[in-house]
């Protein structure tokens, strides 16, 4: 029998081209698709759907699956996405932290709850349209593997960042077929499968917000997460008044309402956000960065946590350029990681992602100081 | 039917007979007619509607003037109670609707809007452990101001009958009018609403082997019904709309096609379907059948698997070419268990695997030996999957 994969298909050119190449190696392939929560709190009589999603996502998807002559479903996902990854994110904002919701999508949705379904299809894989890969090799337990992940070959669209929270249970299911290529390859390879190649507009929101950015959806949907308060200087002094702490993210200079200051006084950013006091606090440029992210729990892609300090790099957001370190194990589980250089926006509620070379060593959300 | 794809949702729908779809190609082409012309091609349309009317009415045992064409099964449910709550209101005789938690969404819905948008009071009656209304219940429900009592006659997620005749006798006698959702039934069983005792009964066309877009609202002579649509005067002013004549004509070829078929179908379905009971209960572990084992429609097997999520089987099952339905209603991820098997009493771990497998005219002893064959590993696949994430 034919090994059987699920493709999650999101109707863009990276899953198509994932499912394309599934079905060209010989694969058994299912695509699935999610239908995921959107904020429907805008008002304006329409249904407003998650831009992974959308109705002509859909549509999309479904034609090409139709094209590759695969079983297709769209599965609705929307209460357990609100619950998994909506919700969450919104309670670490009242945590005074600035999450990102696509670790906990990976972790409950597309490696939880649709790795649910893939394997009730019988199925021996999960595949995504992720740049990232994933290499296996026996390992001294006769019979098992040791999966590793590893960064996608294109530097420029790597998302080992997001998908860290993986261990070796999701990645011996796991296929990222795109990320073996760099996008141009897989641009190319979608016009050789006769795949549509158009890319919906990208955008550095998160699929779930329907109008405005988070700010506006916490303002509509968490009221109570937003509380004014004042802005004090590193000293204590009130220099001005807040919003609501997650309205401010660590390093951000605009939008603060700093009382009248002579013009030449230097530059104000945010250093921290201090739930105890509901105080955002700032400082100045010098005064931003660290040497040092913090997390509480430590997941190790191995399953295996490293026993002593470990020279690596690390991320400390998706963007964010990887830099040299050390990281060291806690045993409370948690780790510690000291960089080499400061880092100006180590950001609660962020990932701190560990690397050595092209593999994820895992990581954790950095807290708190 | 190709690729070994097995079709067992014929409660989802049926294929159109080949004498239907005969029938009623004319009506799409050379006679194409509206039945409200004066001119030859609007009487030739209009002759072919009487026609309907008539054949249509025969089959039930009502007269040509006491059937209207509808838009679908779900019109004609919603014309039967809006039609009668409304007109029993005008008339001052009516602030009352019964109904049963197991009805299907085109008359539960309309219900619950008469109750919640225009006031009506609503009684929903209990149901036993298989679906079954208790008639003694509805004499108890009935009020001095109820103005229609709602019963399916058979249902369309567990395939239980419901004791329509004895609710119909105890209506009658106690002057309620009554309405039957019958839309599964024709095509297994016979209908005869003098024997049934209705007042006011839905089919529809494409569950018995016709075209989908056509159905049919049975309305006893008398009975106060205000349209629910406006217009002009088609339908005797009950169902305005230009008549879907070529629908019209294809359900009655399709009701004189299963009044044909239907006895020995049923009989030959029956037993194709108690050996598809007894082969799911004894092959699959912990699995029962939900709904009356006996007292169902005879083309109807349902079940309950403890620890399954029914849309991942029927998924399953696709995949593996086999088509049926679940009565789940899984629409956001978070699997709520069908409000039937609730109402039943199902507890929740066994109602969120719910899989229905309906039978058909098309149906083989190879289908259901297929079915053996497949269901028991998809069951095994879907539980092994149900991990903690």
């Amino acid at each position: 029998m034919k090994t059987r994969v699920v493709v999650a298909m999101s109707g863009g050119v990276d899953s198509s081209v994932a499912a394309a190449l599934l079905v060209k190696q010989g694969y058994d392939v299912i695509g699935i698709m999610l239908r995921l929560w959107a904020d429907p709190s805008t008002g304006d009589g329409h249904e407003n759907s998650n831009r992974c999603c959308a109705p002509e996502a859909v549509a999309d998807a479904r034609a090409i699956a139709r094209q590759l002559g695969i079983p297709f479903y769209d599965v609705h996902a929307e209460n357990v996405f609100k619950q998994r990854v909506v919700d969450t994110w919104v309670d670490a904002y009242a945590d005074a932290t600035t999450p990102n919701p696509c670790f906990n999508c990976n972790r409950g949705i597309r490696f939880g709850f649709l790795m649910q379904k893939a394997l009730a299809l019988g199925a021996d894989y999960l595949a995504t349209g992720h740049y990232a890969r994933v290499s296996s090799a026996e390992c001294s337990v006769p019979g098992t593997q040791r999966h590793k992940l590893l960064k996608g070959r294109d530097a420029k669209k790597d998302q080992s960042y997001v998908l860290h929270v993986l261990g070796q249970r999701d990645l011996a299911r796991a296929m990222f077929p795109c990320g073996e290529f760099v996008k141009d390859e897989v641009r190319q390879l979608a016009r050789e499968f006769g795949l549509p190649t158009a890319e919906r507009a990208e955008s550095q929101d998160l699929c779930f917000l329907t109008q405005g950015d988070y700010r506006s959806f916490l303002a509509r949907n968490a009221p109570a997460v937003a509380v004014p308060g004042p802005i004090l200087n590193t000293l204590g002094e009130e220099v001005g008044q807040h919003d609501g702490l997650p309205f401010y993210t660590i390093g951000q200079r605009k939008g603060l309402h700093i009382s009248a200051r002579s013009t030449d006084a230097p530059a104000l950013y945010v250093l921290q956000l201090d739930a105890k006091r509901n105080a955002v606090i700032v400082g100045t440029l010098d005064e931003l960065g660290t040497r040092h992210a913090h997390t509480r729990l430590m997941h190790y892609v191995s399953g295996e946590p490293v026993s002593e300090p470990l020279r690596c790099t690390a991320k400390i957001r998706y963007k964010a350029k990887e830099a040299a370190g050390v990281l060291t194990p806690l045993p409370s589980g948690g780790a510690t990681f000291e960089f080499d250089e400061p880092q100006r926006d180590v950001t609660p509620g962020q990932g701190l992602v560990c690397y050595a070379g092209d593999e994820v060593i895992g990581g954790g959300i950095i807290a708190k100081m | 039917m190709d690729r070994g794809q097995v079709y067992l949702d014929y409660s989802a729908t049926t294929p159109v007979a080949g004498e239907v779809a005969a029938a009623l190609q004319p009506y799409l082409t050379e006679k194409f007619g509206n039945a409200a012309s004066l001119h030859s091609f609007g009487r030739d349309a209009a002759a072919a509607l009487d026609e309907a009317h008539l054949v249509v009415g025969c089959a039930i045992g009502a007269r040509a003037s006491e059937i209207v064409f509808t838009g679908c099964g779900t019109e004609a449910d919603n014309l039967a109670l809006r039609g009668v709550a409304f007109a029993m209101r005008q008339r001052g005789r009516g602030n009352h609707i019964i109904t049963t938690p197991v009805e299907h969404h085109a008359v539960e819905a309309t219900a619950r809007q008469l109750h919640e948008v225009f006031g009506f009071d609503l009684t929903m009656l209990p149901v036993d452990g298989c679906g079954r209304v208790d008639p003694d219940d509805v004499r108890r429900a009935i009020r001095s101001d109820t103005a229609l009592v709602s019963v399916m006659l058979a249902n369309n997620e567990v395939g239980t009958l419901e004791p329509v005749k004895e609710i119909g006798a105890i209506c009658r006698e106690c002057g309620v009018y009554f309405h039957t959702d019958a839309v599964q039934a024709p095509a297994y069983m016979p209908i005869d609403v003098n024997d049934l005792n209705v007042d006011l009964m839905a089919l529809s066309a494409h569950k018995l082997y016709g075209p989908k877009g056509v159905g049919v609202l049975y309305l006893r002579e008398g009975t106060p019904c205000m349209p629910a649509i406006t217009g002009g005067g088609h339908e005797r002013g009950r169902r305005p709309g230009t008549v879907n004549v070529a629908g019209a004509v294809a359900a009655a070829a399709a009701i004189k096609y299963i009044s044909r078929e239907r006895e020995a179908q049923a009989a030959r379905l029956q037993i194709l379907r108690d050996k598809l009971i007894a082969g799911v209960l004894a092959l699959v572990p912990e699995a029962r059948i939900s709904g009356h084992p006996t007292a169902r429609l005879p083309h109807h097997a349902s079940f309950v698997f403890k620890g399954v999520d029914g849309e991942s089987l029927l998924m399953a099952l696709d995949v593996e070419g086999i088509a049926v339905s679940t009565g789940s209603a899984c629409t956001s991820g978070d699997p709520e268990p069908s409000p039937v098997l609730v109402a039943m009493g199902i507890p929740r771990e066994w109602a969120l695997g719910g899989l229905r497998i309906s039978l058909g005219y098309h149906t083989t002893q190879e289908e259901i030996e297929r079915v053996l064959d497949v269901l028991p590993k998809c069951v095994e696949h879907v539980r092994l999957a149900n991990f903690e994430f």
